[in-house]
């Protein structure tokens, strides 16, 4: 096991190239996707499919384009602490702004 | 994966350095191993780029609590902005990030001319990037859409007059409500403006890293420059992922 894990700490991993033009191809899709669906009347719906969109291709950029599905234990934790920081900063304002009048119009 | 196989890099690379076979000359005396060393610049990397995050993240979070509170303006304001230039810039951005990928990978395979080819090529395109934003800017300088004294409510006030608020059949804004586009033109600029800060102190370090590649500097097993460069790059990419959608696409209906 500890073998193992030596084995793995101390190697760097290549990503091939045909991930990265996978990658591409995905992200393009996506960018075709969202600005066709901006010009659909969807309602509330128009701003959670297009961040939702957004959050996806991030994702794949963070995981592929920044090798963090190839990293090592501590990079993913450190980039996982850092998405649910701001998660939880953006969360807790917006709970705040939305609640602070609350019954009060 | 068989087709990328795991290389320990640089560990065999010390034909140039004084301790020959015991490490090579970019291992700096205070990291134990090559890897040790890379592992330890990356992880610093990140942490940078989670300062960013935040930088960001208090922008992206300004636009979204003004947003709820003057929907109308921010709504009459994203109008004024083009989606086919947003979406050109999107490509060049989304295909810039490709090729710096790509020049990594070559980093990595040490393919020195493969390399400068990319970082020349997510140059121009970063370049590209810059000038549409350029030709977005100075129609909104023309329009007088630029948040300060010289400000003009014309094209909320009365959408007939304006091409763009004509075209997304905008109904006239209440003065007070006109006068809050001003704040997503002020939002606007200082995202996408912090946003191209990012890209041009990103270009100048790629013509830097361009003549060092030339030189052969990245090209010897010693990656770690080319690759947090990479995460920088990647890391401007994305924000423009976010910003693209939340500025110019939701507010279409």
């Amino acid at each position: 096991m500890s073998e193992e894990a030596k084995h793995e700490e101390h190697e760097h991993h290549i990503v091939s190239p045909v991930v990265y033009v996978v990658i591409l191809f995905a992200l393009l899709v996506g960018t075709a996707l969202t600005i066709w669906a901006s010009y659909v009347d969807l309602g509330v719906w128009n701003p959670i499919i297009a961040i939702a969109i957004a959050c996806t291709k991030a994702t794949l950029v963070v995981l592929f384009f920044m090798h963090v599905k190839y990293s090592s234990k501590l990079t993913v934790l450190t980039v996982g602490a850092g998405v649910f920081m701001f998660l939880t900063l953006i969360s807790m304002t917006l709970a705040d702004y939305i609640s602070r009048a609350w019954g009060s119009w | 994966m068989p087709d990328s196989p795991a290389v320990a890099h640089g560990v065999h690379e010390a034909s140039g350095s004084s301790h020959a076979g015991e490490h090579p000359a970019y291992l700096r005396h205070h990291f134990e191993s090559v890897e040790h060393q890379a592992g330890t610049t990356i992880f610093a990397m990140w942490l940078f780029l989670l300062t960013e995050v935040m930088f960001f993240g208090g922008l992206f979070t300004a636009y979204l609590i003004y947003r709820n509170w003057y929907y109308p303006a921010f709504v009459a304001g994203s109008h004024q902005l083009s989606i086919p230039l947003g979406g050109l810039n999107t490509l060049l951005l989304i295909t810039s990030s490709f090729t710096m990928a790509m020049g990594v990978w070559c980093a990595e395979t040490r393919r020195k001319s493969g390399l400068v080819l990319c970082l020349i090529l997510t140059f121009i395109l970063g370049l590209g990037f810059l000038g549409i934003k350029t030709i977005e800017y100075s129609e909104k300088i023309e329009k007088h859409h630029v948040p300060g004294f010289h400000y003009s409510l014309q094209s909320f006030l009365d959408p007939a007059s304006d091409e763009a608020a004509k075209a997304a059949g905008d109904k006239p804004l209440p003065l007070d409500m006109a006068r809050h586009t001003e704040v997503y033109f002020s939002l606007y600029f200082a995202m996408t403006g912090m946003h191209a800060v990012h890209m041009i102190i990103g270009i100048a370090i790629l013509g830097f890293m361009i003549f060092r590649a030339q030189a052969g500097a990245y090209t010897t097993g010693h990656v770690t420059f080319v690759e947090n460069f990479g995460l920088y790059w990647h890391f401007v990419d994305i924000v423009w992922i976010f910003l693209f959608p939340l500025l110019y696409l939701i507010s279409r209906h």
